[in-house]
């Protein structure tokens, strides 16, 4: 039952010669005959269908095809083979499928010049940001009533106790593989008690603050453009604007406090447990008892050391929480939007704590605090 | 060949009665029962609307035949192959001989109009050359009442009008025979709705397409539905002609049909059917004595 698609050319005098069509005209079929469909350029007057068994839109538009390139008649069609076609023919023939593209240094300044809009956009779209949570922090501050504690608290819930075991355990491990790695090259020298320094100064001081920043940029970051940038696609944003909330107080504020708020204890609580891992990883590979590890923390890490952890990290956290409402914020169109500025919350967060970072460094080592 | 007859081959249409029959359906979503022993035939060559009440599982049907979504009980057979058998060939030997519309288009936001059709062509019949695909593209890209440009623009640059008609293109890719319209003229405005319409109805002659149509549109079933499946009670209560369902003593399908939007539907069509008569006196009349009517003035 199941033949395939064929044709024959007959010869029947000066160029008039038939291509005969049979078995199935249909998009399935058809690929084993495209090439040699192609082939044919000879003198053709007729094209016969009476022996197609088969005919769906591809097999009528290749006929339609074949016909108007080999300036033939179509004969032998059945009824549906003569509907298809009516429907088919001269659709798309000519059509160009690929859009027509401008020269490369068209297209180079024409992006250039989109990109150079797009940041001054940008700008203004941070700076109009910014100013909108300063309002609305003022009007905060003058309307008290209308802060949302209920919010904060969930935020600050989200935010901060549901990260502590990730948080705890990033740092467990980041505070072994510093005191190991560090013993190994202190040892050289013999000096793996300095370990405790090592351990101590670096996780209070930078780690312990840093890696929770890209932790929360990570979790929450992201988490504060994605609901913001579908609540904004599901018109929820518009909702409550027309109920008289505003976003800015009942979305942006809370997140961005909490962000703030819980950054520093996230931070704190990061930095333990890093001495606590190294302690203990100390303890089995150094040889240096876990308590004597922590006495000797008292002694060689400075207080101003905490202090420089716990001064940047509500800064860091403040970061994270504008990134994320921001790029949330700035969501409109559709749900791809969403992934978007998901992804760019989150890589700017990053960018900028790192870079802050950089910035406190230098201030605190003028200040003395080296 | 014994029951294997109505089974089509590779490059063969089905010649069956019956493309799509349902055999006592159960779906059930936890203790929540969607269908009980629901069963449906589809006739091949008709368009069957399908109506039913929000939650009535017009959808969840609609996926069991699909093979979306895997019916606790019962029989799903498509062009005579069974796909609750669960042998994948079975699956894999229909699934280029079905087209589906979804309800918001679904179509692939990273693709073109032109590319979106190309797909399933692709994943099918890979043997084909780029031009010739990319020619098949483009006439069913216009079959679909669109406008040529459109072959080039991305899903987001489309009207919702032109997205369904876009979805319904990639739909008709692979010359299916059985399409399935998830509620295609949802959100468009009457025009639209209108014209969708027409163009369900001019593909099915056309092409000689079976439809199975999810509908709440009581124009669109009175317009172009050869016939209708009520859902409710959690199976199909009646397959009928829209007359004769209207004849029907079952409260829901009076509701439906003989409530205000209902009859509302049905005298639209009423002065369709009288417009086309207008040279017959007698047509010409009633509708006179129509426009002169005291509740018709506007």
């Amino acid at each position: 039952m199941d033949s395939e698609a064929a044709f024959t050319i007959s010869e029947e005098g000066e160029g008039h010669g038939t291509l005969a069509l049979s078995g199935p005209w249909l998009v399935s079929s058809i690929g084993a005959l495209e090439r040699d469909l192609r082939g044919i350029d000879g003198p053709v007057a007729r094209i016969d269908l009476s022996e197609v068994s088969e005919i769906d839109t591809v097999g009528a538009w290749v006929a339609c095809d074949l016909a108007e390139r080999l300036d033939a008649e179509v004969v032998g069609a059945s009824e549906r083979a003569t509907r298809l076609m009516d429907a088919v023919c001269g659709l798309g023939g000519g059509l160009k499928l690929a859009a027509p593209r401008d020269a490369v240094w068209k297209r180079i300044t024409a992006r250039t010049g989109e990109k150079v809009y797009g940041a001054r956009a940008g700008i203004y779209g941070v700076l109009g940001f910014l100013g909108a949570i300063l309002s609305a922090s003022g009007t905060l501050i003058r309307h008290p009533g209308r802060f949302r504690g209920k919010a904060l608290v969930r935020q600050m819930e989200l935010v901060g106790v549901a990260a502590l075991p990730i948080v705890g355990l990033m740092s467990f491990l980041i505070g072994i593989v510093i005191a190991q790695q560090g013993a190994v090259q202190l040892s050289q020298f013999g000096a793996e008690t300095l370990t405790v320094n090592l351990v101590g100064r670096i996780t209070l001081r930078e780690l312990g603050v840093l890696m929770t920043a890209i932790m929360v940029a990570g979790r929450s970051g992201s988490a504060f453009a994605a609901q913001i940038g579908t609540m904004r696609l599901t018109e929820e944003v518009d909702a409550m604007r027309t109920i008289g909330i505003a976003p800015m107080e009942a979305l942006v504020i809370p997140r961005i406090l909490a962000a703030t708020l819980m950054m520093p204890l996230l931070g704190f609580y990061a930095s333990v447990m890093a001495i606590v891992g190294g302690a203990t990883i100390s303890n089995f590979a150094l040889g240096i008892p876990f308590l004597n590890f922590l006495e000797r923390i008292q002694d060689v890490v400075p207080i101003y050391d905490l202090w420089v952890g716990l001064i940047k990290a509500p800064v860091f956290g403040l970061i994270v929480g504008l990134a994320g409402c921001y790029h949330g914020m700035q969501v409109k169109g559709d749900s791809e939007q969403v992934g978007l500025r998901t992804t760019l919350a989150v890589v700017s967060a990053i960018f900028a704590v790192i870079v802050i970072d950089a910035f406190f460094a230098v201030f605190f080592t003028k200040l003395g605090w080296a | 060949m014994g029951e294997d007859s109505n089974r089509p081959g590779r490059h063969e249409r089905y010649r069956g009665e019956h493309p799509v029959v349902v055999k006592g359906l159960v779906n059930r979503f936890g203790d929540h029962v969607v269908h009980e022993n629901l069963d449906l035939e589809v006739r091949r060559g008709e368009i069957l609307g399908v109506v039913g009440g929000s939650g009535s599982g017009k959808s969840v049907l609609m996926r069991s035949i699909i093979g979306l979504q895997p019916p606790t009980e019962g029989e799903v057979e498509v062009f005579g192959r069974s796909l609750t058998s669960s042998q994948p060939d079975e699956v894999l030997g229909v699934r280029d001989r079905w087209g589906v519309l979804f309800q918001g288009g679904a179509l692939f936001s990273t693709l073109t109009v032109g590319e979106n059709v190309e797909v399933p062509l692709k994943q099918f019949y890979p043997e084909l050359s780029d031009k010739l695909r990319k020619d098949i593209a483009s006439f069913k890209v216009l079959l679909s009442g669109l406008p040529a440009e459109a072959v080039n623009q991305y899903p987001s640059e489309l009207s919702g009008g032109m997205r369904k008609r876009a979805g319904l293109a990639r739909a008709l890719a692979l010359d299916p025979e059985l399409l399935f319209l998830d509620e295609p003229t949802a959100g468009l405005d009457p025009i639209g709705a209108a014209a969708f319409d027409r163009l369900t109805l001019e593909l099915k002659e056309t092409l000689g397409l079976t439809v199975f149509l999810i509908t709440h549109d009581l124009d669109t079933l009175h317009a172009i539905c050869d016939r209708v499946a009520v859902l409710a009670d959690k199976k199909v209560i009646a397959v009928d002609t829209v007359p004769n369902l209207m004849a029907l003593d079952h409260e829901w399908i009076q509701e439906y049909f003989n409530g205000p939007r209902g009859r509302a539907a049905l005298s639209a069509q009423a002065l369709e059917e009288l417009r086309k008569h207008m040279d017959t006196p007698i047509a010409a009349q009633t509708l006179k004595a129509l426009d002169n009517a005291p509740d018709r003035k506007a």
